[in-house]
């Protein structure tokens, strides 16, 4: 299933400064093994040592949550959309 | 840390029946003649209060439509004082305010715009130990402070206290908006259970913002706003609608409640407030620890070496729209594309690395170092620290 990636600004600069990536993928942990294969320095800010999706990430399939639908296993279908979203925060720290 | 000293408000006002006076119609006639908002909804207007926590770059336009539109009542919270890097994105603020509390120039600013309404001044940090009591007398909270400790600490706030907290963030040209804490709606940590351990958000060298980027998003926090005041249209809430301002696009994605968050969800453990900074910074002094070893050289004594003719290699760590801004005349390697550009370097030469602040250069010495490099030196504050002790010719930025 060839599905678009789309990697968030604070994440670019560990993936070649790209915006978006095509990936073939039949579900949610496909896609992100494959982004991660492809761009090794995206790894550890999307996953802690332990392999579980770090609590300041979530993914989302088209525009829903996947940890509402079947987390990792949430199937693809062609054409959809893959978003990572991070936390973040522009501000200065007080 | 604040005391209830330095918190100033005005009176509330009394409860006589709410109408507007000639000027006020005058003032708001373009709301009044619309139905969606109508002497109704202006009236529900100047009965609110809402809560700006922070008057920089997401709280200038919001504090300045809310004024203008007509709420009541603003509180405004902040304990900065204005600086030249501030007017790039602050609109509240101009070049004469520059060295004035925040807190002044921002309740001039509004008084000056609309007169008829009242601000509450808290000169102040919005702290545990605060943050109930200023929150109490609000119908509506914004946080426009876009930091990570205040940001769980106004939504727990907002969660204990059920009040409705407008959400916008940003980064670069990318920005975030929601409605957190309304009835049944979901919380930050719904989103994000937990915020990031500081190694691992961008540093300084990814950082910075398009000045109009926050001036979009904190319209839109203030439409959001205006509409939970006049009780129409349809809410954000449920809905995080992402902007991109470099391919001016939107999108949304649905937000759930999350039966087991920690603060709203069927067992909270999260049922008073806690300390934020120690929550959102505790892992980060850990990230900073590899540094206490780094070897490293201050400006003053690595241009009396220069001066002396040592032979010294300087590497540049920062990135190439940095080296552009001002450089040391050093060899340019971008942090991220030093393992892959290493044999650029000679290991028997004595290298002396630098960014602008000190702490992408010391990642640069651990690295080396690790990759068998034995004579390498951080520069101690970086660039900035050479403006300060070194050449002030340089610009900081």
């Amino acid at each position: 299933m060839a599905v678009k990636v789309i990697i968030p600004t604070p994440l670019r600069a560990y993936a070649d400064k790209q915006e978006s990536v095509q990936l073939q993928a039949s579900n949610v942990g496909e896609a992100m093994e494959a982004l991660t294969a492809r761009f090794k320095e995206l790894k550890k800010h999307l996953y802690s040592d332990d392999g579980r999706l770090r609590s300041f990430v979530n993914v989302y399939v088209n525009d829903e949550d996947i940890r509402y639908m079947q987390k990792d296993q949430t199937p693809l279908r062609e054409g959809d959309t893959v978003s990572i979203v991070p936390s973040i925060a522009g501000g200065l720290q007080q | 840390m604040a005391t209830k000293s330095e918190i100033s408000t005005q009176p509330a006002p009394t409860s006589a029946p709410v109408t507007l006076s000639k000027e006020e119609v005058l003032r708001y006639s373009r709301h009044l003649i619309m139905p969606e908002v109508g002497m109704e909804g202006q009236l529900r207007l100047k009965q609110a209060k809402v809560l700006c926590i922070g008057t920089g770059g997401l709280g200038a336009p919001l504090g300045l439509y809310l004024a203008a539109a007509g709420v009541g009542r603003i509180g405004l919270v902040d304990f900065d004082t204005v600086d030249f890097t501030n007017l790039q994105r602050q609109i509240l603020f101009s070049t004469s305010d520059v060295g004035r509390p925040k807190i002044e120039a921002a309740s001039d600013r509004l008084r000056d715009l609309n007169p008829e309404i009242q601000i509450d001044r808290f000169e102040t940090h919005l702290s545990s130990d605060n943050a109930l009591d200023i929150l109490k007398d609000y119908d509506i909270v914004v946080d426009g402070t876009d930091n990570f400790p205040t940001r769980y600490l106004v939504n727990d706030a907002c969660v204990l206290l059920g009040k409705p907290n407008v959400y916008g963030s940003i980064f670069r040209f990318e920005g975030q908006v929601t409605i957190f804490g309304y009835p049944d709606g979901p919380c930050y940590r719904c989103l994000y259970p937990e915020p990031p351990p500081p190694g691992l958000v961008p540093s300084c060298a990814e950082g910075g913002v398009l000045g109009v980027l926050p001036g979009i998003v904190g319209a839109i926090q203030a439409a959001e706003t205006l509409k939970l005041i006049i009780g129409k249209g349809q809410s954000l809430v449920g809905r995080l609608l992402l902007f991109d301002a470099l391919a001016m696009r939107f999108r949304e994605l649905k937000l759930r409640k999350n039966p087991d968050c920690p603060v709203c969800g069927q067992h909270p453990t999260v049922t008073k407030l806690i300390d934020y900074v120690e929550f959102c910074g505790i892992r980060g002094e850990e990230a900073s620890a590899p540094q206490l070893s780094i070897p490293e050289i201050t400006p003053r004594e690595l241009k009396a070496r220069l001066d002396r003719g040592d032979d010294l290699f300087i590497l540049d760590v920062r990135e190439p729209h940095e080296y552009q801004i001002c450089n040391l005349g050093g060899h340019l390697i971008p942090l991220g594309d030093l393992s892959k550009r290493v044999s650029e370097l000679d290991s028997s030469r004595e290298i002396v690395t630098h960014c602008r602040s000190g702490k992408r250069s010391a990642e640069a010495v651990d690295f080396l170092r690790q990759a068998g490099f034995r004579k390498v030196l951080n520069l101690k504050g970086g660039i900035l620290a050479w403006s300060d002790d070194v050449d002030p010719s340089v610009p900081k930025y």
